[in-house]
């Protein structure tokens, strides 16, 4: 029994030749897979040995590198290279319409990258962004709402400067935009309720601005949030974050178009959009920054600054005080034109086979 | 022959697949039924001579169901198109049921009534804008939501604005509003020999510069969405600007240390003040800063004289 045991389990190799796999051709799996074995029992005996080897192989590696640092330190000065984790922004797949840094300020035309900057001069919220308009906001809700969507409302009115909040009658959307074009609003923001929670974001530009529809998710207002500051009136400072290719670049630039382009530095207000795998996160935080004494690790600081010698090391930290409402949001639809869900041209719509692809990101 | 009696009698207990019971009563499900209570009058099956209005995209057809015809199911509905005008509509029923039933006439009419009215309404909200209804399939719900928090784990948001801050501080878009980061002016101190101008010189520029640098910067910084990576940090200038000012911290630098400590605790509990403090302080801190500059002139000159 013992030694019928031992051929199976030690003859994984013999398996491969039972297969009619010839043993001279060079495969990248020497093994049997363990889903190619029909007994249970055995399957899992394979996959665990299988496991508890790549464990050790795993572990050796790590002390092999440390080892290697370690020595490095002591000898030289030359750790080896980190190798850097395989992530998801790392192996994002490849947009054309991603823009490329290489180009620095808007106005000169010099390469291909640099157009797209250059058709920015022209857009919707050049002029906004010139600081040739100062931005008014209209924030509304939908009919039918409950008390979160005006709560939502109420604190984007403490964080976008300029913002009015007005209480949607039963009036047809086309007739709040005409409205507000004639009381001179620059963009309109239509917060969504359905089922009692915020769950949508209409972001209208005007006159004949994109229409961004948002998905709200996430949402949690400011009395929630522990520790939790109030903002002054100052105007915000504005942080955009990871909005690269062209669909970014213009959202981006629509959710400029609702600050002031002259932030007050001293109100130390910062509003920030990070885009993260197509989810965009807003946080809106009082900051300072502190200076901190460090004392010389000799180990670290001999690698940087061989110039600096005994002086206690001041380093300079940002600390953020969050106040104001937090959520996230998920562009479904950007619509050329003020919002015109029949005749209206669709510059993007996300559709459900977008998702295929875990690498695919459009923002 | 048709027993109308022994028809209800054997339908009416549970029999009729077109009942429907629930608390408040019974229904008849049958289409031909007018007034849609599951009744002895209301049935269709259980009365040879019966009448129903029936609505075909918009229009209205009269259906009549006669004796004569029980043993033809297939032409037994007689079908009438009523006219689009109300009150033609109703003399139309009353020539052609001239002779039935009261009972049977008059729920017609009602069910007519009903009918035009729904209909009416109905075409009035064609015209309105309503908001349709879609529903997202669950498992694309949860698979959101799951990419959702990964993507939030991933971003370190915390993390990402304060180098973002802290980048903004050192490539100078702040102004003067901060003191300078210090391990940047360790490294300035041991650069090049710095020239020592005037300090007097270099306060007032520095004061001119706080209105244009920042609305300049302001200007800037708004503009760039992204992470610069090929940025060149102009350390030769910041070294000859700072360089007059920071010549001092190196004599005064215990000075300039409690100077710094004494603005540390006004940082420090700031974002917890409220607004009305806030004010107050502010007109406090934009003194300070002179008054700062003037102290840390004071022991040069006196370091001049006695030179």
């Amino acid at each position: 029994m013992g030694g019928w045991v031992k051929r199976k389990s030690a003859g994984s190799d013999h398996d491969d030749d039972v297969d009619g796999k010839p043993k001279g051709k060079k495969i990248k799996k020497d093994k049997t897979l363990p889903s190619m074995i029909k007994n249970k029992e055995k399957r899992s005996e394979v996959y665990s040995k299988l496991k508890r080897e790549k464990r050790i192989e795993k572990r050796k590696q790590a002390k092999a590198r440390e080892v290697a640092i370690q020595r490095a330190l002591e000898l030289g000065e030359e750790p080896p290279q980190k190798s850097v984790p395989r992530t998801i922004e790392n192996t994002r797949e490849v947009d054309e319409t991603i823009c490329r840094p290489d180009d620095e300020e808007v106005m000169i035309v010099l390469s291909p990258d640099v157009m797209l900057f250059a058709a920015n001069n022209a857009d919707e919220f050049s002029g906004i962004l010139k600081q040739e308009i100062i931005p008014k906001i209209l924030i509304t809700t939908n009919r039918f709402n409950s008390t979160r969507g005006p709560a939502l409302c109420d604190e984007l009115v403490s964080v976008i400067p300029n913002a009015h909040f007005y209480k949607r009658g039963t009036y047809e959307l086309k007739k709040i935009v005409e409205y507000a074009k004639n009381k001179d609003f620059t963009s309109i923001i239509v917060v969504h309720t359905n089922r009692r929670e915020p769950d949508a974001m209409l972001i209208i530009g005007l006159p004949d601005g994109p229409t961004a529809h948002f998905k709200l998710s996430n949402l949690i207002l400011r009395k929630d949030i522990k520790n939790h500051g109030n903002p002054t009136s100052h105007k915000p400072e504005l942080v955009l974050n990871n909005f690269t290719t062209t669909i970014g670049h213009r959202v981006g630039r629509m959710i400029q178009s609702l600050f002031h382009q002259d932030p007050n530095f001293r109100g130390r207000r910062v509003v920030t959009f990070h885009n993260q795998r197509d989810f965009i996160f807003f946080r809106h935080h009082r900051y300072i920054f502190e200076t901190k004494e460090q004392k010389v690790n000799p180990k670290e600081k001999a690698a940087k600054d061989s110039k600096s010698k005994n002086l206690p090391q001041q380093k300079v930290i940002a600390r953020l005080q969050e106040c104001g409402p937090r959520f996230t949001l998920k562009l479904r639809t950007l619509q050329n034109g003020t919002f015109d869900t029949q005749g209206g041209e669709y510059e993007w719509v996300h559709k459900s086979d977008m998702d295929t692809s875990r690498r695919r990101f459009f923002l | 022959m048709q027993h109308d009696d022994l028809i209800w009698q054997v339908i009416k207990n549970n029999h009729c697949s077109y009942m429907c019971k629930i608390t408040t009563g019974s229904f008849c499900r049958n289409v031909y039924n007018v007034t849609g209570i599951c009744n002895r009058s209301s049935c269709p099956l259980a009365n040879s001579r019966y009448a129903t209005i029936r609505d075909h995209d918009g229009v209205f057809y009269l259906y009549m169901k006669t004796i004569e015809r029980a043993h033809k199911p297939n032409e037994l509905w007689e079908r009438v198109k009523l006219p689009r005008n109300y009150e033609k509509a109703i003399e139309t029923i009353d020539k052609h049921l001239e002779f039935w039933p009261k009972l049977l006439i008059h729920k017609i009419k009602q069910r007519l009534t009903k009918m035009t009215q729904c209909r009416i309404r109905m075409r009035k909200l064609e015209l309105k804008v309503r908001e349709k209804i879609m529903t997202v399939p669950r498992k694309e719900k949860k698979r959101e939501a799951r990419r959702e928090e990964k993507a939030e784990k991933a971003a370190v948001l915390d993390k990402s604005i304060e180098t973002e801050l802290l980048e903004r501080l050192k490539k100078g878009v702040y102004g003067d509003i901060y003191n300078y980061p210090v391990e940047a002016y360790n490294n300035i101190l041991e650069m090049e020999g710095l020239q020592p101008t005037a300090v007097e010189e270099e306060e007032e520029e520095e004061e001119a510069e706080i209105e244009y640098v920042e609305g300049y910067d302001g200007l800037e910084e708004e503009e760039d969405m992204e992470d610069f990576d090929g940025f060149m940090n102009d350390e030769g200038l910041m070294g000859n600007d700072e360089g007059g000012m920071y010549e001092d911290d190196e004599e005064a630098d215990p000075l300039e240390q409690q100077i710094a400590k004494k603005l540390r605790p006004s940082y420090g509990s700031k974002s917890q003040k409220t607004d009305s403090h806030y004010s107050v302080k502010k007109p406090n801190r934009k003194g300070r800063v002179i008054i700062e500059v003037e102290e840390e002139g004071e022991p040069k000159q006196k370091t001049l004289l006695l030179n």
